[in-house]
């Protein structure tokens, strides 16, 4: 094989294993002839998104831009906190515990008071989101800032560096790659943290959509749903990826010099 | 840690210029300065007693057994450590937090991987003043300096590389650039040379005698090759096993340029023996 081929073969394998996974999916439902309310066949699902392509269209658009603003206040937060909690010990110690317990509550049991609080719609939605998926943000940031080289830190110190330059300097920077490769685990949970309010307590979303479907014993859509979902969810962990890659070039230093 | 720190703004001004007739007699004084701390359980004793004084230009190098607290005298000298007892003065100020302006170097490079070369070496410009404040606008100009001290050590032309597109042997390199381009007074050099291969560390001997020799700052190279401390050092300062102290000093009376054939001569190799005999001796005592 020539280094183009396998080239080419790497790029077509996650088509190949998706194909494959269906393929088989759709042959075991065939030959243990599985009810469809059950597991429907991948072509049905494929169908059902086809032909109720509007009404996924319409909810999927609410799931993404609540999941997106959700986001964004996380890596707001997220970074904010971070830095707070890299740069001083004390804060550290005094947070860490806290966020940690923060962390530990199911986040499904949030919405409910969250409806008390704001209603219904797409304000829990997003709170969810944000609340889920900021912790890895902020442990990400705060590990970069907390692993600069000790002999960095006294190569600024004793040029007469003030904590803030060194920040400044050192700390943010090196905290970037942490950071961006936080945010594709954290786009992630935010489409979970959305999906968890719309199923619990939402008026529309794919949630929203899942769950009415699922009451009419409409598997099909059910799983269409599902299949929207997990593609949004890939395509923003591509875009993540993409701004990484921009962002820190440096920290990708192998693949640019071969 | 926050109290030595963060506060430096007011005292010592100007560092870097300002006369002082004492100086001229030691440049660095350390005073039976010890310095103990405490970990887990027990309290280490990583230096104690060390007494030398180091004239204004003087390239001084520190060797010992490992562990012996080499390191911690450098970070004592610059203030980045409180010593635990005694006094150690820098140009006839007493050190109570960190001093200002020190260029320093250690065994890993620590280059800055999100920035060229260049940047790299221009990093002390926008910290020290009175480089920090006309920086932004200067930057053409300081620029030019940073791109003439990387040629004079053989880096012409790497300006715009990333430190990880370079060897270990150039990062290093770019490393003493970084230390010397604001021609500080001071430079503390911590096993700079320690992960090199044999003949770049030979090279680049030659380069920082070079640069000494040029600009004639006092210099404190901790180092456990004994060969490379007479070769660039004036005096070279023995220490014991910890507790660390000063056991030896020796003049180094060999005149320059040093090249490598000097570390050849019947002089030269009877110092190197002379150091390693205390060495080994601090070893087994």
């Amino acid at each position: 094989m020539t280094i183009r081929q396998r080239r080419l073969l790497r790029r077509a394998m996650p088509w190949l294993f998706t194909a494959v996974l269906l393929g088989a999916w759709e042959l075991a439902c065939i030959a243990f002839e599985i009810q469809e309310i059950v597991l429907p066949r991948p072509s049905r699902i494929f169908e059902t998104m086809f032909l109720r392509a509007e009404i996924l269209l319409e909810f999927c658009f609410q799931t993404l831009w609540t999941t997106i603003i959700g986001f964004l206040l996380a890596i707001a937060g997220g970074l904010l906190l971070g830095l707070l909690v890299g740069a001083s010990p004390f804060i550290y110690s005094g947070l860490y515990p806290l966020l940690i317990a923060f962390n530990a509550i199911p986040k499904v049991a949030i919405v409910p008071i969250m409806m008390i609080w704001v209603g219904v719609g797409a304000l829990p939605a997003i709170i969810t989101a944000f609340v889920i998926s900021f912790f890895p943000i902020v442990v990400n940031v705060a590990t970069g800032l907390a692993t600069i080289e000790p002999e960095m830190r006294d190569v600024l110190r004793s040029l007469g560096a003030s904590q803030r330059e060194i920040l400044i300097k050192v700390g943010i920077p090196r905290a970037m790659p942490y950071l961006f490769a936080s945010l594709k685990i954290a786009i992630t949970l935010a489409f979970i943290g959305t999906v968890i309010s719309e199923t619990v307590g939402g008026n529309g979303g794919v949630g929203f959509l899942m769950l009415s479907a699922s009451a009419r014993n409409d598997a099909p859509t059910t799983f269409a749903g599902l299949f929207a979902i997990a593609i949004m969810g890939i395509l923003m962990y591509a875009a993540c990826a993409l701004i990484e890659r921009r962002m820190t070039r440096w920290a990708f230093r192998g693949e640019i010099v071969a | 840690m926050k109290a030595m720190t963060g506060r430096s703004r007011r005292g010592s001004p100007g560092f870097l210029h300002a006369p002082g007739a004492e100086a001229e007699t030691s440049f660095v004084r350390m005073d039976g300065v010890s310095l103990d701390y405490v970990n887990e359980r027990e309290t280490v004793h990583a230096l104690a007693d060390a007494t030398l004084s180091i004239r204004r230009g003087e390239f001084v190098a520190v060797v010992g057994p490992s562990g012996c607290g080499k390191s911690t005298l450098m970070k004592l000298v610059t203030g980045l450590l409180p010593a635990t007892g005694g006094t150690v003065h820098v140009r006839g100020e007493k050190v109570t937090r960190p001093i200002k302006g020190v260029g320093m170097a250690f065994q890993n490079a620590t280059l800055m991987p999100w920035r060229t070369t260049r940047d790299n070496v221009l990093l002390p410009f926008e910290v020290v003043q009175p480089h920090k404040r006309r920086f932004r606008r200067n930057r053409a100009e300081y620029a030019d300096k940073a791109e003439r001290l990387l040629a004079s050590v053989g880096l012409a032309g790497f300006g715009d590389k990333y430190p990880w597109q370079l060897s270990g042997g150039m990062q290093q390199r770019s490393n003493l650039c970084r230390a010397l381009i604001h021609e500080p007074e001071l430079l503390m050099l911590d096993e700079p040379f320690g992960a090199l291969d044999a003949f770049t560390r030979e090279e680049l001997w030659g380069i920082m005698q070079q640069l000494w020799l040029e600009r004639r700052f006092t210099a404190i190279l901790v180092t456990h090759d004994l060969r490379e401390a007479v070769y660039l050092a004036d005096t070279v300062y023995v220490m014991s096993r910890r507790p660390g102290r000063v056991v030896i000093t020796k003049r180094v009376d060999i005149a320059r340029p040093r090249t490598l054939e000097t570390t050849f001569e019947p002089h030269f190799v009877d110092i190197v023996h002379e150091l390693r005999e205390h060495i080994s001796h601090e070893h087994t005592s």
